[in-house]
Protein backbone atom coordinates (compact mmCIF):
# COMPACT_ATOMS: atom_id res chain seq x y z
CA UNK A 1 0.00 0.00 0.00
CA UNK A 2 3.03 2.24 1.08
CA UNK A 3 4.29 1.84 -2.09
CA UNK A 4 1.34 2.82 -4.18
CA UNK A 5 1.00 5.82 -2.57
CA UNK A 6 4.67 6.98 -3.02
CA UNK A 7 4.43 6.11 -6.59
CA UNK A 8 1.24 8.47 -6.82
CA UNK A 9 2.87 11.02 -4.97
CA UNK A 10 6.01 11.01 -6.98
CA UNK A 11 3.24 11.32 -10.49
CA UNK A 12 1.48 14.18 -8.86
CA UNK A 13 4.51 15.89 -7.99
CA UNK A 14 7.25 15.27 -10.35
CA UNK A 15 6.20 15.76 -13.34
CA UNK A 16 8.34 18.79 -15.14
CA UNK A 17 7.51 22.65 -15.57
CA UNK A 18 8.84 24.76 -18.02
CA UNK A 19 9.22 28.48 -17.65
CA UNK A 20 9.35 29.69 -21.07
CA UNK A 21 8.05 33.06 -21.23
CA UNK A 22 6.17 34.21 -24.51
CA UNK A 23 6.24 37.75 -26.03
CA UNK A 24 3.05 39.02 -24.33
CA UNK A 25 4.27 38.20 -20.97
CA UNK A 26 2.00 35.76 -18.86
CA UNK A 27 2.68 32.21 -20.82
CA UNK A 28 -1.05 30.44 -21.37
CA UNK A 29 -1.24 27.23 -23.18
CA UNK A 30 -1.64 28.66 -26.09
CA UNK A 31 -0.24 26.45 -28.17
CA UNK A 32 -1.70 23.38 -27.13
CA UNK A 33 -5.17 24.81 -27.78
CA UNK A 34 -4.24 26.05 -31.24
CA UNK A 35 -3.32 22.63 -32.29
CA UNK A 36 -6.15 21.38 -31.13
CA UNK A 37 -5.56 18.86 -29.08
CA UNK A 38 -7.01 19.72 -26.17
CA UNK A 39 -10.72 18.81 -27.28
CA UNK A 40 -8.97 14.58 -26.79
CA UNK A 41 -8.70 16.01 -23.05
CA UNK A 42 -12.00 17.38 -23.04
CA UNK A 43 -13.50 14.48 -24.34
CA UNK A 44 -11.70 11.58 -22.34
CA UNK A 45 -12.85 13.72 -18.89
CA UNK A 46 -16.37 14.15 -20.26
CA UNK A 47 -16.34 10.00 -21.26
CA UNK A 48 -15.25 9.57 -17.56
CA UNK A 49 -17.84 11.63 -16.09
CA UNK A 50 -20.30 10.37 -18.23
CA UNK A 51 -19.54 6.66 -17.05
CA UNK A 52 -19.52 7.82 -13.23
CA UNK A 53 -22.79 9.71 -13.69
CA UNK A 54 -24.77 6.66 -15.73
CA UNK A 55 -23.28 4.35 -13.08
CA UNK A 56 -24.81 6.73 -10.29
CA UNK A 57 -28.30 6.43 -11.91
CA UNK A 58 -27.67 2.70 -11.98
CA UNK A 59 -27.23 2.26 -8.62
CA UNK A 60 -30.31 4.64 -8.36
CA UNK A 61 -32.54 2.43 -9.87
CA UNK A 62 -31.03 -0.64 -8.44
CA UNK A 63 -32.08 1.36 -4.52
CA UNK A 64 -35.35 2.09 -6.00
CA UNK A 65 -36.35 -1.31 -6.87
CA UNK A 66 -35.27 -2.74 -3.55
CA UNK A 67 -37.38 -0.24 -1.76
CA UNK A 68 -40.54 -0.89 -3.71
CA UNK A 69 -39.49 -4.53 -2.59
CA UNK A 70 -39.59 -3.81 0.95
CA UNK B 1 -38.58 10.85 -13.48
CA UNK B 2 -40.06 13.87 -12.48
CA UNK B 3 -38.64 13.54 -8.95
CA UNK B 4 -35.09 13.35 -10.50
CA UNK B 5 -35.25 16.78 -12.37
CA UNK B 6 -32.47 17.47 -10.06
CA UNK B 7 -30.61 14.39 -10.56
CA UNK B 8 -30.52 15.48 -14.12
CA UNK B 9 -29.63 18.75 -13.71
CA UNK B 10 -26.39 18.46 -11.36
CA UNK B 11 -25.11 15.75 -14.00
CA UNK B 12 -25.39 18.41 -17.02
CA UNK B 13 -23.76 20.92 -14.54
CA UNK B 14 -20.72 19.07 -14.12
CA UNK B 15 -19.92 17.97 -17.29
CA UNK B 16 -20.66 21.66 -18.48
CA UNK B 17 -17.87 22.73 -15.98
CA UNK B 18 -15.55 20.35 -17.51
CA UNK B 19 -15.90 21.42 -21.09
CA UNK B 20 -16.43 25.14 -20.57
CA UNK B 21 -13.70 24.91 -17.83
CA UNK B 22 -11.22 23.74 -20.05
CA UNK B 23 -12.12 25.43 -22.90
CA UNK B 24 -13.56 28.53 -21.97
CA UNK B 25 -11.60 31.87 -21.53
CA UNK B 26 -9.63 32.94 -18.36
CA UNK B 27 -7.72 35.86 -17.33
CA UNK B 28 -3.86 35.42 -18.12
CA UNK B 29 -2.12 35.76 -15.08
CA UNK B 30 1.65 35.07 -13.54
CA UNK B 31 2.49 32.01 -11.75
CA UNK B 32 -1.28 30.51 -12.37
CA UNK B 33 -1.42 30.60 -15.93
CA UNK B 34 -3.82 27.94 -16.98
CA UNK B 35 -3.78 26.24 -13.43
CA UNK B 36 -6.36 28.98 -12.88
CA UNK B 37 -8.68 26.69 -14.15
CA UNK B 38 -8.46 24.39 -11.00
CA UNK B 39 -10.92 27.33 -9.21
CA UNK B 40 -13.67 25.42 -11.28
CA UNK B 41 -12.79 22.11 -9.75
CA UNK B 42 -11.01 22.74 -6.58
CA UNK B 43 -13.30 25.23 -4.69
CA UNK B 44 -16.82 23.55 -5.56
CA UNK B 45 -15.13 20.65 -3.71
CA UNK B 46 -14.67 22.90 -0.16
CA UNK B 47 -18.61 24.44 -0.67
CA UNK B 48 -19.94 20.97 -1.52
CA UNK B 49 -18.03 20.19 1.91
CA UNK B 50 -19.54 22.80 3.80
CA UNK B 51 -23.30 22.44 2.27
CA UNK B 52 -23.13 18.89 2.70
CA UNK B 53 -22.20 19.71 6.70
CA UNK B 54 -24.97 22.26 6.83
CA UNK B 55 -27.50 19.53 5.25
CA UNK B 56 -25.93 17.25 8.41
CA UNK B 57 -26.47 19.55 10.93
CA UNK B 58 -30.05 20.36 10.16
CA UNK B 59 -31.06 16.62 10.67
CA UNK B 60 -28.97 16.22 13.44
CA UNK B 61 -31.53 19.04 15.10
CA UNK B 62 -34.18 17.40 13.61
CA UNK B 63 -33.35 14.19 15.01
CA UNK B 64 -32.89 16.08 18.74
CA UNK B 65 -36.17 17.01 18.53
CA UNK B 66 -38.03 14.07 16.75
CA UNK B 67 -36.20 11.11 17.94
CA UNK B 68 -36.84 10.08 14.58
CA UNK B 69 -33.79 7.57 13.49
CA UNK B 70 -34.16 8.33 9.96
CA UNK B 71 -33.26 11.90 10.72
CA UNK B 72 -30.32 10.21 12.88
CA UNK B 73 -29.43 8.35 9.68
CA UNK B 74 -29.13 11.14 7.15
CA UNK B 75 -27.07 13.12 9.46
CA UNK B 76 -24.51 10.60 9.06
CA UNK B 77 -24.38 10.03 5.49
CA UNK B 78 -24.41 13.55 5.15
CA UNK B 79 -21.06 13.91 6.93
CA UNK B 80 -19.79 10.45 5.51
CA UNK B 81 -20.21 12.52 2.07
CA UNK B 82 -19.32 15.75 3.16
CA UNK B 83 -15.73 13.99 4.35
CA UNK B 84 -15.33 12.60 1.15
CA UNK B 85 -15.38 16.19 -0.77
CA UNK B 86 -13.66 17.38 1.94
CA UNK B 87 -10.29 15.22 0.95
CA UNK B 88 -10.74 15.83 -2.07
CA UNK B 89 -10.55 19.53 -1.67
CA UNK B 90 -7.54 18.69 0.42
CA UNK B 91 -5.39 16.73 -2.27
CA UNK B 92 -6.73 18.83 -5.14
CA UNK B 93 -5.10 21.86 -3.20
CA UNK B 94 -1.92 19.69 -2.44
CA UNK B 95 -1.81 19.06 -6.44
CA UNK B 96 -2.49 23.36 -6.77
CA UNK B 97 -0.31 24.38 -4.45
CA UNK B 98 2.66 22.18 -5.51
CA UNK B 99 2.74 24.52 -8.73
CA UNK B 100 1.70 27.85 -7.45
CA UNK B 101 3.07 28.50 -3.73
CA UNK B 102 6.07 25.98 -4.42
CA UNK B 103 4.73 23.00 -1.89
CA UNK B 104 2.11 20.70 -1.74
CA UNK B 105 1.72 22.24 2.39
CA UNK B 106 3.00 25.38 2.76
CA UNK B 107 1.31 25.68 5.98
CA UNK B 108 -0.89 28.40 4.77
CA UNK B 109 -3.90 28.88 7.84
CA UNK B 110 -6.18 27.85 5.80
CA UNK B 111 -5.23 24.84 4.92
CA UNK B 112 -3.94 24.26 8.21
CA UNK B 113 -7.53 24.43 9.37
CA UNK B 114 -9.28 22.47 6.86
CA UNK B 115 -7.33 19.55 8.07
CA UNK B 116 -8.19 20.02 11.41
CA UNK B 117 -11.69 20.49 10.38
CA UNK B 118 -11.80 17.30 8.13
CA UNK B 119 -9.62 15.42 11.45
CA UNK B 120 -13.13 16.77 13.75
CA UNK B 121 -15.62 15.02 11.41
CA UNK B 122 -13.64 12.17 11.34
CA UNK B 123 -13.73 11.99 15.14
CA UNK B 124 -17.44 12.05 14.57
CA UNK B 125 -17.17 9.06 12.88
CA UNK B 126 -15.22 7.54 15.51
CA UNK B 127 -17.17 8.93 18.35
CA UNK B 128 -20.43 7.45 16.43
CA UNK B 129 -18.88 3.75 15.61
CA UNK B 130 -17.55 3.29 19.44
CA UNK B 131 -21.09 3.57 20.83
CA UNK B 132 -22.93 0.53 20.96
CA UNK B 133 -26.93 1.33 21.93
CA UNK B 134 -28.52 2.89 19.10
CA UNK B 135 -30.17 6.03 21.42
CA UNK B 136 -27.29 7.16 22.97
CA UNK B 137 -25.14 6.73 19.90
CA UNK B 138 -27.72 9.35 17.93
CA UNK B 139 -28.26 11.54 20.68
CA UNK B 140 -24.66 11.90 21.66
CA UNK B 141 -23.43 12.07 17.66
CA UNK B 142 -26.12 14.74 17.02
CA UNK B 143 -24.49 16.94 19.98
CA UNK B 144 -21.49 16.18 18.38
CA UNK B 145 -22.48 17.16 14.95
CA UNK B 146 -24.37 20.30 15.99
CA UNK B 147 -20.74 21.73 17.93
CA UNK B 148 -18.56 20.53 15.11
CA UNK B 149 -20.64 22.75 12.45
CA UNK B 150 -19.70 26.15 14.23
CA UNK B 151 -16.28 25.37 14.80
CA UNK B 152 -15.24 24.28 11.15
CA UNK B 153 -17.02 27.14 10.02
CA UNK B 154 -14.71 29.68 12.22
CA UNK B 155 -11.71 27.42 11.32
CA UNK B 156 -12.63 27.62 7.52
CA UNK B 157 -14.08 31.36 6.95
CA UNK B 158 -13.00 33.51 9.76
CA UNK B 159 -9.55 32.42 11.32
CA UNK B 160 -7.36 32.30 7.92
CA UNK B 161 -9.11 35.89 7.41
CA UNK B 162 -7.65 37.26 10.65
CA UNK B 163 -4.04 36.32 9.60
CA UNK B 164 -1.84 35.92 6.43
CA UNK B 165 -3.02 33.61 4.54
CA UNK B 166 -1.58 32.64 0.75
CA UNK B 167 -5.73 32.03 -0.45
CA UNK B 168 -7.26 34.87 -2.40
CA UNK B 169 -9.21 36.63 0.15
CA UNK B 170 -7.75 35.85 3.69
CA UNK B 171 -5.80 38.19 5.24
CA UNK B 172 -5.61 41.59 3.15
CA UNK B 173 -5.36 38.99 0.02
CA UNK B 174 -7.47 40.46 -2.32
CA UNK B 175 -10.05 38.22 -3.11
CA UNK B 176 -11.11 36.13 -6.91
CA UNK B 177 -13.61 38.56 -6.84
CA UNK B 178 -12.07 41.67 -6.95
CA UNK B 179 -9.34 41.15 -9.70
CA UNK B 180 -9.49 37.89 -11.53
CA UNK B 181 -13.69 36.39 -11.03
CA UNK B 182 -14.94 38.27 -14.26
CA UNK B 183 -17.95 37.13 -15.61
CA UNK B 184 -16.65 34.70 -18.23
CA UNK B 185 -15.09 32.58 -15.06
CA UNK B 186 -18.32 33.60 -12.84
CA UNK B 187 -20.41 31.73 -15.77
CA UNK B 188 -18.40 28.36 -15.21
CA UNK B 189 -17.94 28.43 -11.36
CA UNK B 190 -21.38 29.08 -9.99
CA UNK B 191 -22.94 26.63 -12.08
CA UNK B 192 -19.64 23.98 -11.18
CA UNK B 193 -20.40 24.60 -7.68
CA UNK B 194 -24.29 24.11 -7.85
CA UNK B 195 -23.50 20.75 -9.70
CA UNK B 196 -21.28 19.58 -7.49
CA UNK B 197 -23.22 20.30 -4.32
CA UNK B 198 -26.56 18.41 -6.04
CA UNK B 199 -23.57 15.77 -6.66
CA UNK B 200 -22.61 15.25 -3.62
CA UNK B 201 -26.50 16.00 -2.36
CA UNK B 202 -27.46 12.79 -4.64
CA UNK B 203 -24.72 10.50 -3.30
CA UNK B 204 -25.40 11.00 0.27
CA UNK B 205 -29.29 10.42 -0.40
CA UNK B 206 -28.50 7.12 -2.45
CA UNK B 207 -26.28 6.26 0.78
CA UNK B 208 -28.81 7.25 3.19
CA UNK B 209 -31.60 4.51 1.46
CA UNK B 210 -29.21 2.11 1.31
CA UNK B 211 -29.01 2.42 4.80
CA UNK B 212 -32.26 2.76 5.73
CA UNK B 213 -33.03 -0.61 3.43
CA UNK B 214 -30.08 -2.63 5.86
CA UNK B 215 -31.34 -1.67 9.19
CA UNK B 216 -34.96 -2.77 7.61
CA UNK B 217 -33.67 -6.38 6.77
CA UNK B 218 -31.59 -6.27 10.17
CA UNK B 219 -34.91 -5.36 12.23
Amino acid sequence: MRKYIAAIYLLLFTAGTSFAQSDSGVEMADGMRSSGKIYVVVAVIVLILLALIAYLFSIDRKVKKLEQKN
Amino acid sequence: MKENWWKILASVLVLYSAIAGFLGEVPQLPILHESIRNLYFHVPMWFSMVILYLISVIYSVKYLSSGNENHDLKSVEYVNAGVVFGFLGLATGMIWGNYTWGSPWPNDPKMNSSAISTLMYLAYIVLRNSLEEEQKRAKISAVYNIFAFPIMIVLLFILPRMTDSLHPGNGGNPGFSSYDLDSRMRGVFYPACLGWILLGVWIADLQFRIRKLQNKQLN
